[in-house]
């Protein structure tokens, strides 16, 4: 219940918070919704030294579209991706994922930001990015730069954000039209951590075949996983029962889980089978305007 | 009369509830406090070589450091229920130290207790103890902790039982099975559940020096039990001396009941310090340290005629006790449910057989329904296992069994084959009731429909019976008990002819100072409004036995009622001098007493005013107007019913959705009847939860893998389905009120209506049982399996 | 460190430790103790306040995180006339609550609810209602309390 001593700061400025974290070394830690965070802190599994709070500084909170991507700030909270009219249209498979993640309470401060650069292979966002074939922007004290979504998750809770450096902006390449997309997600209790979730984007081609089409799994690996055959098989095709089936065996192939408390390593990979179909036939709906 | 029993009253103790002015245990700040934390055994079973808490006791803010060496001394947690083997030799009892000093037996076990000025600084000083732990084996399994070779819990006890256990006629139950035509035998497996009530524990100890006074603050649900226990088993400590105060309980479901070491700990240490001394749980340490429920491993068969009549029940179950006896643990797997395996059926021949197990686990006691739970859950599969294989619709099978319908009047009780005699009962006419409210024969119609579809729609009964209330107190003796289980009222009627009336139950929830209120308002024909309900001090309330199995209504509400008549009696007696009539002539209608046939009378208020200021009073009678009553029942009471449950699978990933679910309980006479639906209500999404989603986890190592909510799956609002709830009325013959209790019947029936109602939907499979709780993942396994 | 914020219209300000939970400054330093723990995961929801107009869980915040925020806990809800909220009012109508101890955190999550969706279905309600626990009334009673209360609009 009560986290260990720590000094808190408040930086005004990205750079400025890049340049604390730099200042006070591997046991200081960006705090931003604090929802993964603090409650680590509370069951003392983490015990930083300094919190670095960037949640005051102005800007970081935007969600815009601009330059042909989405842009998200690294402060945007989940709630308002939820609330927005034009991403609901726009972006389904965002808001069905932002829908899943914990509870309202959380999601008016939980940060899409925070959900990705945590690392977790259990949490939401990162396959949902994988489908979109996101890039995230990182800003540290030598500038900005950019790493795909496919290289920034690294390892086990582990990304490709180096110490001194903050997650600055998530960009979705903006869909072209007739596109749809689909979060689904089994879970044991409403609000949990997925037993297996499969996120799809997909778009298709005037003659009704899939042009292009983005999957990501949740929590059936160490690291959140791209199912790249299943996508590639989906390429050029009419959409149909048969070819999501087969698609569903390749997301199968792509899925690597282990037996916990959320399901048998077998259970989930029937789960990933059957999602990625209801996940496909749902995004093909909607890229053709049905839902 | 009459005008409040039976009225939805809007409950009285909502404002403070809905305005955040409610007083919780941990609200509660007194001069000088110090906060503790308590150092616990990460270990499920280890031996301590050494323990330092030399720097714990220089840090910051530190006030003291007690361990188990310094708690040696005194004495352990006691046991409230003794429960000998068959073969005479008394009960194996433990004792169950404040602090461990030797061994820790589970995960949680407390090895020492941080006491400083600010709660932080004890819980940053416990990161500074060092205990030096040698692992040792474990076993958390009761059936495991019986084989040969398998690690001592206790040394000196030798097969890690704490008794074993027998009821019923062996012969003609063994009888009975050889005679039979059809016989259902199932391995049952009742998971292991964790009460969570949502306020964790909280105590603060205050020891006066000035008056040599203890006083407790504690969250739980029966203050005098635990100030007796404390007093007279733990600490040696003088009962007048001192005073046990629950205020707002934050819901308990039995896990509240016991005596904690806690509790005596903040006690103890208070008086060693000379400062109040607040501990209140975190909810990762409740999980290990609130007594659990259940865990049973039971086989059980079920034999039938050709015709389908129950021959015989045969029921044999390994309970899990945890590491220590807690405070009613025995009775619960013995007297609270081998006496409940008649259910509502006219089985003739039963016999039962129950080891009491310890492992190295958290203390298992009651936990909503308590055992009962246990008996329904086994009855009601068996049931519905036999009806399948016998090609029976399963509710006219359980009609074809059940008791006919008695009213403990005109027709006398019906005597079970184990040890229980009923009070009253229409199990068909609750059935029937269920079956029309949720249209029983179009449903199996839909349900044909959808299988055809590749729909997979289940329909789940459950016929439930329990006892409440549970007394007489010299039965209980007979059985065990180291408690009476009476209820205390006492009745204040002040000068201005308003009312005081304090009772030995304690709400957590339950809404006793409504129910009572109304109790009492129709009692006397006065206004709700003048009626205060006091509760939860001991130095208030002349005894308690506390709120749990039930029994509030039943028992402290019949000694509210019995405390009242004397009221209404010595009332009658002034009222008489003072209109100048016989008692005899009088009636007592709406608060007034009046003269039959005249106008002449006079109000209760004045009655109150003149036995206090008695200048014109009855000769020979004491001024004043309070009367104490102990009500102890003649008997339990058997509230009963029928739920029924819907359920659709999805097959390929194993969910289930409760589509309908249908409660229709008999719980006797009903005083507020939307209190009545919100404790069904409330029981049901307990049972559902232990049917569908919770179980508590250990490992081979004896960690608990469900240690946090987001591992121990508590349904949610989203998680459960809007109830349909009914009721039928056979009143209690025995008490004063008819009732019979309802608190926990929701928790008892509703767990194996859904499990029969999945079964049902995935037996064109050829699925036949599946264990709780039913996870999709463990129903897509059974799925896969039956394909495969 | 000094924090101060305004909490149910007042103006506060107190020394604390930087590892000081929101939940704790009220109800430590400021006695406010309608707010409730229930546990340590952010799970339960007992904790659930609004602030800056939006329900959050307040074991799961830093008060320093909360420096200059406009809070208001159940005790404020009501009108400064005692006039209780339509969601207090609704929760005693259909007897929403039984033990009391998640009703605060409850209350304030429907507050949300409804500011943001004042017509829900049962569905919607049970599912903006996800973040909080309550073991005693199945639920049932709550989303007819949260009817009752949108009904009175």
């Amino acid at each position: 219940m009560i986290p260990p001593t720590f000094d808190y700061l408040v930086p005004a400025t990205l750079p400025e918070a890049i340049a604390l974290l730099h200042e006070h070394g591997d046991e200081a830690k960006v705090l931003a919704g604090g929802h993964s965070l603090i409650p680590a802190m509370r069951l003392r599994f983490a015990e930083p030294s300094h919190l670095i709070d960037i949640s005051h500084i102005p800007g970081l909170d935007y969600i815009r579209e601009e330059g042909g991507f989405l842009k998200i700030g690294t402060m945007a909270r989940e709630v308002v991706l939820e609330d927005l009219p034009w991403i609901s249209e726009r972006y389904p498979l965002l808001v069905d994922t932002t829908k899943m993640i914990a509870d309202p309470q959380v999601r008016n401060l939980a940060t899409v930001g925070g959900n990705l650069a945590h690392g977790d292979p259990a949490n939401d966002h990162p396959a949902t990015m994988l489908a979109y074939r996101a890039e995230i922007e990182i800003i540290g004290a030598s500038g900005a730069r950019t790493v795909p979504i496919d290289e920034f998750f690294t390892d086990f809770f582990t990304t490709a954000l180096e110490h001194g450096e903050i997650l600055s902006e998530i960009r979705i390449p903006i869909p072209p039209v007739l596109s749809g997309g689909c979060y689904l997600k089994v879970e044991r209790k409403v609000g949990d951590y997925a037993a297996a979730a499969v996120a799809v984007q997909l778009s298709l081609a005037a003659d009704g075949s899939i042009e292009q089409a983005g999957i990501g799994l949740t929590n059936v690996a160490a690291l959140p996983t791209r199912a790249v055959n299943a996508e590639k098989a989906l390429r050029g095709q009419q959409p149909s029962d048969a070819l999501f089936a087969h698609v569903g065996e390749l997301a199968a192939d792509a899925s690597s889980p282990a037996d916990d408390l959320r399901g048998s390593a077998e259970y989930k990979l029937t789960l990933i089978r059957e999602l990625t179909q209801r996940a496909l036939r749902r995004s093909v709906e909607r890229a053709q305007g049905r839902s | 009369m009459g005008k409040m029993i039976g009225e939805s009253i809007k409950r009285v103790e909502d404002h403070r509830f809905i305005t955040g002015t409610g007083e919780y245990t941990d609200d509660i700040v007194l001069p000088r406090m110090t906060h503790a934390y308590i150092l616990r055994s990460h270990l499920a079973h280890a031996k301590i070589k050494s323990v330092d808490t030399t720097a714990a006791k220089s840090a910051d803010g530190v006030v003291a450091v007690f361990t188990g060496e310094d708690v040696a001394h005194i004495n352990g947690i006691p046991t409230g229920w003794q429960v000998n083997f068959t073969d005479g030799e008394v009960m194996r009892e433990p004792k169950h130290p404040l602090l461990v000093k030797d061994k820790a037996l589970h995960v949680g076990d407390g090895v020492a207790i941080v006491i400083a000025e600010s709660k932080e600084q004890a819980r940053d000083a416990a990161d500074l103890i060092e205990v030096d732990y040698e692992e040792l084996s474990v076993v958390v399994d009761a059936s495991k902790a019986l084989e040969a070779g398998a690690p001592m819990v206790h040394d000196e006890l030798p097969d890690n039982r704490a008794f074993d256990w027998q009821l019923g006629d062996k012969v003609a139950a063994d009888t009975g099975m050889a005679k039979a035509h059809h016989v259902t035998k199932m391995r049952i497996r009742n998971q292991r559940m964790i009460a969570n009530a949502i306020e964790p524990r909280s105590y603060i100890g205050d020891y006066s020096k000035a008056r040599d006074k203890y006083t407790l603050y504690t969250s739980s649900q029966n203050p005098h039990v635990i100030r007796l226990l404390m007093c007279a088993f733990v600490l040696g400590i003088p009962e007048h001396k001192t005073r046990v105060v629950s205020k707002d309980v934050g819901g308990g479901f039995g896990s509240k009941i016991f005596h904690y070491a806690e509790e005596a700990l903040v006690t103890w240490a208070s008086q060693q310090i000379a400062r109040p001394v607040k501990w209140t749980a975190e909810r990762s340490e409740a999980f290990v340290t609130d007594a659990h429920g259940r865990d049973h491993n039971t086989i059980a068969e079920m034999g039938f005629d050709k015709d389908g009549n129950i021959t015989a029940l045969r029921v044999h179950t390994d309970a899990n006790l945890g590491a220590y006896l807690s405070t009613f643990a025995p009775a619960i797997p013995t007297y609270l449910y081998g006496t409940l395996l008649q259910g509502q059926y006219v089985t003739p021949a039963i016999h039962v057989t129950v080891n009491g197990v310890f492992t190295h686990t958290t203390p298992v006691d009651a936990y909503r329904g308590a055992g009962r739970p246990e008996a329904t859950y086994l009855l009601e599969r068996l049931i519905d296992t036999a009806a399948a294989e016998m090609g029976m619709d399963p509710a006219e099978l359980r009609m074809k069994n059940f008791i006919p319908a008695f009213d403990g009047v005109e027709q006398p009780g019906y005597q079970t084959q184990v040890a229980l005699q009923y009070d009253s009962g229409d199990y068909e006419a609750t059935m029937r009731k269920a079956l029309d409210v949720l249209g029983y024969n179009d449903l199996r119609k839909e349900q044909e429909e959808a299988r055809k579809q590749g729909r997979y729609i289940g329909i789940g009964f459950s016929s439930y019976i329990e006892a409440c209330g549970i007394a007489p107190s010299a039965v209980v003796g007979s059985l065990g008990a180291r408690a009476g289980l009476y209820e205390s009222a006492n009745v204040r009627v002040q000068p201005t002819g308003k009312v005081s009336v304090h009772t030995g139950s304690h709400s957590h929830g339950q809404g006793h100072d409504t129910t009572f209120a109304q109790v009492a308002a129709d009692h006397l024909g006065i206004a709700l409004e003048d009626i205060e309900i006091i509760h939860g001090d001991t130095e208030q309330v002349p005894f308690g036995m506390g709120t749990y199995g039930s029994r509030s209504l039943a028992v402290g509400g019949s000694a509210i009622v019995k405390a009242l008549d004397k009221v209404k009696e010595k009332g009658a007696k002034v009222a008489a001098h003072l209109l100048e009539a016989s008692e005899q002539d009088l009636e007592y209608i709406d608060g007034k007493w009046t003269v039959k046939g005249t106008d002449k009378s006079i109000g209760f208020g004045e009655v109150a005013l003149a036995s206090y200021v008695p200048h014109n009073f009855p000769e020979g009678l004491e001024p004043g107007i309070e009367f104490n009553s102990f009500y102890d029942p003649a008997n339990f009471t058997y509230p009963f019913g029928t739920y029924i449950a819907v359920v659709e699978v999805d097959a390929e990933t194993g969910t289930t959705e409760i589509k309908r679910f249908v409660a229709v309980d008999d719980v006797g006479n009903v005083v507020n009847p939307m209190i009545v639906d919100g404790q069904v209500h409330g029981g049901l999404a307990q049972g559902i939860g232990q049917a569908l989603l919770e179980g508590a986890v250990y490992d081979e190592s004896g960690q608990l893998t469900t240690g946090t909510y987001l591992d121990y799956a508590m349904p949610r609002a989203d998680d459960l389905p809007s109830f349909e709830v009914d009721r039928n009325v056979t009143p209690c013959p025995h008490n004063p009120l008819g009732v019979k209790g309802c608190g926990e019947a929701g928790a008892i029936g509703s767990t194996p209506a859904i499990v029969n109602a999945v079964v049902d939907a995935l037996r064109p499979l050829g699925i036949k049982d599946l264990e709780m709780p039913l996870t999709p993942q463990k129903v897509w396994a059974a799925i896969h399996n039956a394909n495969a | 460190m000094k924090v101060s914020m305004t909490v149910n219209g007042v103006a506060v300000s107190h020394d604390v430790e930087p590892r000081t939970l929101l939940v704790q400054f009220l109800r430590e330093n400021l006695g406010l103790t309608g707010t409730h723990v229930g546990c340590d995961t952010s799970s339960c929801g007992a904790c659930t306040l609004i602030l800056n107009g939006e329900a959050v869980k307040s074991c799961s915040l830093l008060a320093a995180q909360c420096e200059g925020a406009e809070v208001t806990t159940i005790e404020g809800l009501a009108a400064s006339d005692g006039t209780l909220h339509p969601i207090q009012e609704g929760f005693r109508e259909k007897h929403g609550l039984q033990c009391g101890y998640c009703t605060p955190g409850m209350i304030m999550s429907s507050v949300q609810l409804l500011q943001r969706n004042p017509n829900p279905s049962d569905q919607e309600i049970r599912h903006a209602l996800e973040g909080n626990f309550c073991r005693c009334t199945g639920y049932d009673n709550i989303v007819k309390a949260v009817q009752w209360a949108a009904s009175q609009s």
